[in-house]
C-alpha cells in the first residue's frame, strides 16, 4: 500500500531582484534617520578618528554630527555665503572649508571662530583638502586655479593655472605628500606634483567631472561626470580601465567600501548604485527621495550618509547583529527543546526488542481533502484567503491536479454568490500571470460555461465578471505591442549579424533577448531551471 | 537458426505472473502462481523464488492444491495435459494426458479423485464455446497417464477461472456466463439457471465478471460489469431466490473471494483498493487502498492469515488479514495497456536502456514510474516515481507518461521527459533531471524545467562527458529547436545546490529535428533536421557541416565506436542504411534496407540493425568500415522490433569463433511485439547456465516465530557441542572414491545390480577412512583388480558398472599421486613413489587394454 502523493506544488524561479551576498549585506541597514538641513547638502566627510564624527555642508553652514546623534554636535556657522567642502584633517583636529566669497576657512573642531582666512582666489571655493603631511591645504576654484597653501605661516605656496574651467573637485594622495589630483568641468583631471610646478600627467574624461575617488592602494583613481564613472589606472601613465554607465543622470558623487570591495556612487537619479570593484558589475542598489548631491560612508560600513537637493540629509545605521537575529526569531516560537525531546531521547538497551512507529503522513488542508476524493472542499481549503494571497502557486497546483483527475468541473459549480466571488477575485488577481495563464485560462473557461445561465443575477459576479474582461483586452493589447517589439529587434538583430557561408541564424543571439522583454509575456517558455 | 547452430534467440525472463490466481499453501509459506510455460513456487517471506516447476509446453492455466494431499499441486495447461506436483522438492508426479487444451481446473474435498476442468466444446482449439467436464484420475503406478474419460457437467461456460466456484462443501458448482448464472447440484443432478436484463435503468452493465461461493453456508456471490456485487441465496428454487446489492466500485469488478470461515468477502478491481465486507453485516467494510495497479485476482490462504492480490502491472502483493502489505512480488511490468487506444500503439515509449552503475535495464513501468530491472537475476529491483502525483485509478484519463529517458555516461545524471496530452488542452511537457544520491543509493529530483520546448521532445542525449568536461544534455523537439542544456552553478545564495539551465538553442533553416546523438570522444552533436544531418561542435556551438542524402528523412542516427569513430551512420524512411566519413565529409557507403533500428554496441565497433522484411525481422551485425556482417540472423521474430539494447556483460565470454564473438562484450536484448524480452545467447553460455542452475539448492529455514526465538538459542548451543563430533565424521565424506560408490548403490535400479555379497564388500570399502599410505593403497587397488578380473568372467551384464567404477578408482589414485607431489618428500618416500610409479604403469597398461 503506496502512501498518498501530496499534491506537487511547483517552486517559481522568483522573479525580479536575486538574493545574493550583496543584497543581505547592503538590505542589512535601519530605517533611515532623515534630518532637515538649511540648503542642498554639497558635501560630507567622516573624521577619521574615533568617533567618527560627521561634518555636513549644507549652505551657509557646517554641523558636525555624532555617529548616532540626530543633533548637531557642533556648528560653524561664520560663513558669508554658502560654504562648500568642509573637510577633516587625518587627525581630526582640524576643519577646512571653501566658500562662494572665494576665502577658505580653517576651523579647530572644538572652537568656534575660523583659526586662518586664505584669501587669494577670485571666485568660489569648491574644493579643499588636507595634504597628507597635514601642513598644507589644498584647494581648487571657480577662477580655473588651484592653490597650495601653508597652514601655519598662511601663505599661498604655488598656484596651478593649467584648467581652462571651473574646478569642482579634487583630492590628495594618502601615501604622498606632494600628490594631488584635481578634475574640472573643461573634462580633463589633471595629476599635479608640489615639486614641480606643473601638471606630471592628464587625462580626458569627457565630461565635466564631479567626483574624484582614490583607491587606497593609490594605484587607481575613479572620476565621476557626466552619466559615467571612470577608472584610470595612475601606475600605467592614466590608461582608461573602465568606463561605467549605470546612472542614467549625472554622477555627483563616488565612495568606496570600508574592506575596498565596492564602490558607490551617487547621483542626481536618485539611486546609489553598488558596484564590484572586481568585475565592476552593479551588485546593488539604493532608491532615494531626490537627487543626491553627496553620499559618504563610515568606516567600516556601520552607517551610510546621503544628502540631497532637497536639504534632507538621510542617515542609515548597519543592524547590530543581535537586531537581525531578532527579526528572524520573532517570526515564529517554536515549542521548547524539551517537547521536542521527550521520548526521543531514550537509549534501546541490548535485548530490548524495538517495535518501529509508523511514520506518520502530514498532509496540508487541501490534500487530505483530495485524498478523501472531497473536490470542492479541496478547492475552498486552497482558496482560504492566506494561502491565495501569500502563495497563490497553491491554489492553482489544487486547480491544475482537479484538471488532471478530470474532476474540475465538479468542484467548480455548485457555488453560492460568495464562493464564486472569491474564486472570481482569485482569477483576476492571477489570470494574466504566465506562471499561472495556462492552467487558469481553463478554470476561467470552466466557470464561464457553468456559470453562464445564472449571468445578471447577482451585481457583484457582473462587476467582477466585467473586471476580467477589462482584464483580459487590456493583456491582449499587450501582447500585440510586444510581438511588435519583437519583431522590430528580429529585423535589427538579423541585420547586424555578419552574413555567414553556411545561411543559419543561431538563435543564440535571440536567447537574451527573449529574457529582456518583460515577464508579462504568456508564450514563452521558461529558461530557467527550477530548482527543487 | 541454421546458418548459425549456435547462437539462439531465447526468451530473457519478465514472464506474466499475473494471470491466474496465485494459490498459497496451507502452512502459508509458498506461494504458487502460473508463470508461461512453468509455475513458479516463491516464498511468501521472503519474496524469492524458490523453484520452477518446468515441464509444461505450452501457458500454463491454472494452480491447484490437491484437496486430498496439501503437499501436492495440480497444474493445467493449453498443451492438454493436467499435472501433479510436490511443489516442496519440485518433483513432478504425475501427468495426466486429457488430449485437448485445458483452460481452467477445479477440485473440491468431496469429489475424491476427480477433477473438474474447463475445455473447448468440441475438443477443437478454436472453438468459442467452453464445456467443464469431470475427469476421473486413473489410479495407477505409472508417470504418465491417459484419461480421456471426460463426462461432462455444464457445456456453454466462461473460459475464464474466476466465473465458476465450487459451493459449500463441493454440493453445488456455480457458474457465470454473460448474462446468466448456472447452478448446478451433484446430489440432485439439477441444475438452474437465472439470467439479468442487460442493463439496469442507470445504464450500468449487468454482465457476470467473476463468481465466489461461501464456504459455509448456501450463498453466491457475484461482481458485475457495473461494479455491483450481488449475494444470491435460495438458488435452490427456481422462482424464490432471492439476492441483494452491495455497491462500492465504480468499475466492474475483477476477483471476489470468501475467507476460510466465510465471515469476510474480498472484492477487488480497477481502482486498485481491496474491499473487505463483513458477511450478514455489509455496510461494515474495510479497506486497503492505493495498492499500485488495478486487482486482477485475489486470493486467501487456507488458513485465512495470508490474502493476496494480483494486479495488471504483474505484482503479487502479499497482505496479513487486511491489515499489512508484508511482501510484495514484482515481474517485470508490461505496459501493453491502455496503449491500444492511441495511435502510435507503442507501448514502451522510452528506449530500453541500461543503467551504466547498476547494468539494470531501466525501461516505462507502473504508469510515471521507470522500472529498473535487473537482467542478471530477472528480478525487478525497484521503480523510480518519475511523475510524482497521485495516480487515479479511474479509465479514460489522461495521466502523465514518461515518454524519453536517458543517462549519462557514469550513471550520475538521469534525465527524463513527462508529458500529457489532452484532447483540447495545451501539451503538457515536464523535462526533469534526477541526480544519483550515493547515500540512499537512489536517484535525487534536482530539477524539474516545465514546458522545456513547445513541442514534443523527439530525442534527448547527454554528452559522453570526460572527467573534465561538464556534463550536458541534448534535446531536440518538434518545434524546430533543439536545446543543449548544462549543470550551472547557483546564482543566487538560497538555492541549495547546482541546477540545470538552458545553455543554446539552435535551428536550421526552421526544419524539425528528429535524432541527436553525440560522437564517442563527445567532441561532434550531430542533429538530424528531417533529410539533412547537421554536425556541430558543443564546445563553441558552430555549424561545422551538413550531410545529406536526399530520400526519405533520417530515423536513426548513430556515431562509430572506437576504431570506427570517423564514421556516422543513419537510416532513413526511404529504406536507406548510409555510412558518412567524418573526415572527408562525403559518404563512404550506402546500401538499401529497410531499417527499423539501429543502434551501436557502446563497448565495441560493432552495429545492430534490425531489418523488417515480409512481416519478419531480421538482424544484421556489423562493422561500419567492413563491408560484410559480422553475423546475419533472418526471422528473430515476427513483427517489428523498435526497442533494443546491448546489455554489457558481467564476466566477457571468450569464444573466438567469429559469428559470436559479437556477443562477448555485451548482449543483445530487445522487445518485440507482443513485449517478450528476447535476447540472444551462445550454445556454452547455456550449458554454463544449465549446470549452474543444478547447484542451485534451497534451504528453507525455520520460520521465524517466538518458539524459533526462544528454543533458537537453546539448539544453537546444542548444536555448537555437537560440532565437534559431526566435524569427526564429516572427514570421512569427501572421499571421491566413496561417494561415488554409494550414488552407484543408490541410484541404478535394483534389477540390475550384482549380487549384495559383491556390493557389500565394495560398500565397505568405500566407507574405510582414506587410506594415506600409497603402498595400502596398491594393495587396495591390487585386491580390486583381482576381484574384478575374477568377477568379469562370470558376469557380462554388469560390464558397464565395473568399468565405472575402475575409471573412478583411476581417477582417486591419479588424484593421490597429485597430492603427494604436492609437499616435500623424504627420499625414502621419493624411492617408494618411484617404485609405484613403475609398478602403477605396468598394471594400468594393461587395464587399458583390456
Amino acid at each position: 500500500m503506496a502512501s498518498f502523493k501530496p499534491t506537487n506544488i511547483p517552486v517559481y524561479p522568483k522573479l525580479g531582484e536575486k538574493v545574493t551576498q550583496d543584497t543581505l549585506y547592503w538590505k542589512n541597514y535601519k530605517a533611515p534617520v532623515q534630518i532637515k538641513e538649511f540648503g542642498a547638502i554639497t558635501n560630507i566627510d567622516f573624521s577619521p578618528v574615533t568617533p567618527h564624527n560627521f561634518a555636513v555642508t549644507a549652505f551657509t553652514r557646517i554641523h558636525i554630527y555624532g555617529p548616532f546623534s540626530q543633533e548637531p554636535v557642533k556648528t560653524f556657522t561664520r560663513f558669508k555665503d554658502t560654504a562648500y567642502c568642509g573637510r577633516f584633517r587625518s587627525d581630526g583636529q582640524l576643519l577646512v572649508a571653501g566658500c562662494e566669497d572665494s576665502v577658505v576657512r580653517l576651523f579647530d573642531v572644538g572652537g568656534k571662530v575660523a583659526l586662518r582666512m586664505f584669501r587669494g582666489h577670485t571666485k568660489a571655493v569648491h574644493v579643499t583638502d588636507f595634504t597628507s603631511d597635514r601642513y598644507q591645504i589644498l584647494t581648487g576654484s571657480d577662477d580655473y586655479t588651484c592653490r597650495l597653501w601653508d597652514i601655519p605661516n598662511a601663505t599661498e605656496l604655488n598656484v596651478y593655472q593649467e584648467h581652462t574651467d571651473y574646478i569642482r573637485c579634487g583630492i590628495t594622495s594618502k601615501l604622498n605628500r606632494d600628490l594631488f589630483i584635481t578634475g574640472s568641468y573643461d573634462h580633463t583631471l589633471k595629476v599635479f606634483d608640489a615639486r614641480v610646478d606643473k601638471s606630471v600627467m592628464s587625462m580626458d574624461h569627457g565630461q565635466p567631472i564631479e567626483s574624484l575617488l582614490l583607491y587606497p592602494s593609490e594605484g587607481l583613481l575613479v572620476s565621476a561626470g557626466g552619466r559615467y564613472v571612470k577608472v584610470w589606472d595612475l601606475l600605467k601613465g592614466g590608461q582608461p580601465l573602465v568606463s561605467l554607465r549605470n546612472h542614467h543622470k549625472t554622477v555627483t558623487c563616488l565612495a568606496l567600501s570600508s574592506n575596498g570591495q565596492r564602490l558607490l556612487s551617487a547621483s542626481l537619479d536618485r539611486h546609489v548604485k553598488v558596484y564590484s570593484t572586481t568585475n565592476y558589475k552593479v551588485v546593488h542598489n539604493f532608491d532615494y527621495a531626490a537627487s543626491i548631491l553627496s553620499l559618504a560612508l563610515a568606516p567600516d560600513d556601520e552607517s551610510i550618509v546621503v544628502g540631497m537637493t532637497n536639504s534632507i540629509l538621510s542617515i542609515k545605521h548597519r543592524k547590530s547583529p543581535e537586531e537581525s537575529r531578532e527579526i528572524s526569531g520573532q517570526q515564529r516560537r517554536r515549542p521548547s527543546y524539551r517537547v521536542f525531546v521527550k521520548g526521543k531521547n531514550y537509549v534501546p538497551k541490548q535485548d530490548d526488542y524495538l517495535v518501529s512507529k509508523p511514520v506518520k503522513q502530514y498532509l496540508a488542508k487541501y490534500d487530505k481533502q483530495l485524498k478523501k476524493f472531497n473536490v470542492s472542499k479541496a478547492l475552498d481549503c486552497a482558496l482560504e484567503k492566506w494561502i491565495r494571497l501569500r502563495n497563490p502557486e497553491v491554489p492553482v497546483a489544487v486547480i491544475k491536479e482537479l484538471d488532471r483527475r478530470g474532476t474540475l468541473k465538479n468542484a467548480l459549480a455548485g457555488r453560492d454568490e460568495q464562493q464564486l466571488s472569491r474564486l472570481l477575485s482569485f482569477l483576476i488577481g492571477n489570470l494574466v500571470d504566465m506562471r499561472f495563464a495556462p492552467v487558469l485560462v481553463v478554470a476561467a473557461e470552466m466557470i464561464l460555461d457553468i456559470y453562464r445561465s445564472i449571468l445578471g443575477q447577482s451585481p457583484v459576479i457582473d462587476r467582477q465578471l466585467l473586471r476580467m474582461q477589462d482584464l483580459l483586452e487590456r493583456e491582449i493589447d499587450y501582447q500585440k505591442e510586444l510581438v511588435e517589439v519583437l519583431g522590430m529587434l528580429d529585423t535589427m538583430f538579423a541585420s547586424s549579424l555578419p552574413k555567414m557561408e553556411v545561411p543559419w541564424i543561431s538563435s543564440a543571439t535571440l536567447l537574451p533577448l527573449e529574457v529582456a522583454v518583460p515577464s508579462k509575456k504568456l508564450n514563452f517558455p521558461l529558461e530557467g531551471g527550477i530548482c527543487i | 537458426m541454421v546458418e548459425h547452430g549456435d547462437i539462439r534467440v531465447v526468451h530473457r525472463g519478465g514472464s506474466k505472473i499475473d494471470f491466474r490466481q496465485p494459490v498459497i499453501t496451507n502452512d502459508s509459506r509458498f506461494l504458487l502462481c502460473a508463470s508461461g510455460e512453468c509455475v513458479k513456487v516463491f516464498s511468501t517471506s521472503t519474496e524469492e523464488c524458490i523453484h520452477d516447476l518446468q515441464g509444461h509446453t505450452d501457458l500454463v492455466t491454472g494452480v491447484l492444491l490437491r484437496p486430498s494431499n496439501h503437499l501436492q499441486v495440480y497444474s493445467c495447461s493449453i498443451d492438454g495435459t493436467v499435472r501433479l506436483w510436490d511443489f516442496t522438492d519440485g518433483i513432478l508426479i504425475k501427468t495426466y494426458v486429457i488430449g485437448c487444451p485445458v483452460y481452467s481446473i477445479y477440485a473440491s474435498a468431496n469429489h475424491e479423485g476427480v477433477i473438474f476442468i474447463v475445455v473447448p466444446m468440441l475438443g477443437d482449439k478454436r472453438s468459442e464455446l467452453f464445456q467443464l467436464v469431470a475427469v476421473h484420475l486413473p489410479q495407477s503406478g505409472d508417470q504418465l497417464v491417459e484419461s480421456r474419460e471426460l463426462s461432462a457437467v455444464l457445456s456453454n461456460v466462461s473460459s475464464n477461472p474466476a466465473d465458476i466456484a465450487f459451493g459449500r462443501g463441493g454440493e453445488y458448482i456455480a457458474s457465470a456466463k454473460g448474462l446468466q448464472l448456472k447452478v448446478f447440484f451433484f446430489k440432485k443432478q439439477k441444475s438452474y439457471e437465472f439470467s439479468l436484463k442487460e442493463d439496469n435503468k442507470k445504464g450500468g452493465l449487468n454482465t457476470f465478471t467473476c463468481v465466489a461461493c461461501h464456504p459455509k453456508d448456501d450463498c453466491i456471490a457475484t461482481g458485475h460489469g457495473d461494479g455491483k456485487i450481488r449475494l444470491w441465496r435460495n438458488f435452490n428454487h427456481k422462482k424464490e431466490y432471492t439476492y441483494s446489492t452491495l455497491h462500492w466500485h465504480h468499475n466492474a469488478v475483477s476477483s471476489l473471494c470468501f475467507t476460510p470461515e466465510g465471515t469476510n468477502l474480498l472484492s477487488g478491481g480497477v481502482e486498485s483498493v481491496l474491499v473487505q465486507w463483513r458477511y450478514n453485516q455489509e455496510s461494515q467494510r474495510d479497506f486497503l487502498p492505493r495498492l499500485g495497479a488495478a486487482i486482477t485476482h485475489i486470493a486467501v490462504s487456507p488458513d485465512g492469515a495470508l490474502f493476496c492480490t494480483s494486479h495488471s502491472d504483474n505484482k503479487i502483493t502479499i497482505i496479513q488479514s487486511c491489515v499489512k502489505v508484508s511482501a510484495v512480488i514484482q515481474g517485470l511490468v508490461k505496459v501493453l495497456r491502455l496503449m491500444a487506444r492511441t495511435k502510435e500503439g507503442e507501448s514502451v515509449q522510452t528506449d530500453l536502456i541500461v543503467d551504466p552503475r547498476s547494468k539494470a535495464l531501466v525501461l516505462n513501468g507502473k504508469p510515471g514510474h521507470l522500472q529498473f530491472y535487473s537482467l542478471q537475476r530477472d528480478k525487478l529491483l525497484y521503480n523510480l516515481d518519475i511523475v510524482q502525483q497521485e495516480y487515479i485509478h479511474e479509465l479514460g484519463l489522461e495521466q502523465f507518461e514518461v515518454v524519453k529517458a536517458a543517462f549519462d555516461a557514469s550513471g550520475t545524471w538521469l534525465a527524463t521527459v513527462e508529458e500529457r496530452k489532452q484532447k483540447s488542452a495545451e501539451l503538457e511537457v515536464n523535462l526533469k533531471l534526477w541526480a544519483f544520491d550515493e547515500q540512499t543509493q537512489s536517484f535525487v529530483l534536482n530539477t524539474t524545467i516545465s514546458a522545456p520546448h513547445e513541442a514534443r521532445i523527439t530525442a534527448m542525449c547527454f554528452r559522453q562527458a570526460t572527467d573534465s568536461q561538464t556534463t550536458m544534455l541534448v534535446s531536440t523537439s518538434k518545434d524546430g529547436h533543439f536545446k543543449a542544456w548544462q549543470l550551472a552553478t547557483p546564482a543566487h545564495t538560497e538555492d541549495e545546490g547546482p541546477s540545470w539551465s538552458c545553455d543554446f538553442v539552435g535551428t536550421y533553416h526552421g526544419l524539425v529535428p528528429e535524432c541527436c546523438c553525440f560522437s564517442a570522444d563527445s567532441s561532434l552533436l550531430a542533429v538530424s533536421f528531417q533529410e539533412v544531418v547537421t554536425v556541430w561542435s558543443p564546445t563553441s556551438w558552430e555549424l561545422l557541416t551538413t550531410l545529406s542524402q536526399p530520400p526519405g528523412a533520417i530515423r536513426d542516427l548513430c556515431f562509430g565506436r572506437l576504431s570506427c569513430s570517423k564514421y556516422l551512420l543513419g537510416t532513413t524512411a526511404k529504406n536507406l542504411l548510409c555510412c558518412w566519413n567524418l573526415l572527408t565529409c562525403s559518404l563512404e557507403w550506402s546500401t538499401s534496407m529497410d531499417i527499423s533500428l539501429l543502434l551501436a554496441d557502446p563497448l565495441s565497433e560493432n552495429m545492430a540493425a534490425f531489418c523488417c522484411q515480409a512481416g519478419c525481422t531480421d538482424l544484421f551485425v556489423f562493422k561500419p568500415s567492413e563491408p560484410r556482417p559480422l553475423f546475419s540472423h533472418k526471422a528473430v521474430c515476427s513483427g517489428t522490433v523498435t526497442r533494443a539494447v546491448f546489455a554489457p556483460r558481467e564476466k566477457m565470454l571468450d569464444s573466438c569463433e567469429e559469428n559470436s564473438q559479437w556477443l562477448n562484450r555485451s548482449q543483445l536484448h530487445f522487445l518485440t511485439q507482443y513485449m517478450d524480452l528476447m535476447t540472444f545467447t551462445t550454445k556454452a553460455e547455456d550449458d554454463r547456465l544449465m549446470a549452474s542452475s543444478k547447484q542451485l539448492v534451497i534451504d528453507d529455514s525455520v520460520a521465524m516465530t517466538p518458539f524459533y526465538l526462544l528454543l533458537g538459542k537453546h539448539r544453537h548451543q546444542q548444536q555448537e557441542n555437537q560440532d565437534p563430533m559431526s566435524s569427526l565424521s564429516a572427514e570421512r565424506t569427501p572421499l571421491p572414491q566413496s561417494s561415488v560408490a554409494i550414488k552407484e548403490l543408490l541410484q541404478t535400479p535394483a534389477h540390475v545390480l550384482p549380487s549384495t555379497s559383491f556390493l557389500c564388500s565394495m560398500f565397505v570399502q568405500s566407507l574405510l577412512i582414506s587410506v594415506t599410505d600409497l603402498s595400502g593403497c596398491r594393495e587396495n587397488n591390487k585386491k580390486a583388480e583381482e576381484e574384478m578380473e575374477s568377477e568379469k568372467e562370470e558376469e557380462d551384464s554388469e560390464q558397464e558398472m565395473e568399468s565405472s567404477i575402475v575409471r573412478s578408482e583411476q581417477a582417486a589414485v591419479s588424484v593421490q599421486s597429485a597430492e603427494c607431489a604436492a609437499p616435500a618428500l623424504t627420499k625414502a618416500q621419493v624411492r617408494e613413489l618411484r617404485r609405484l610409479k613403475k609398478l602403477d604403469h605396468s598394471w594400468l597398461a594393461g587395464l587399458l587394454d583390456s
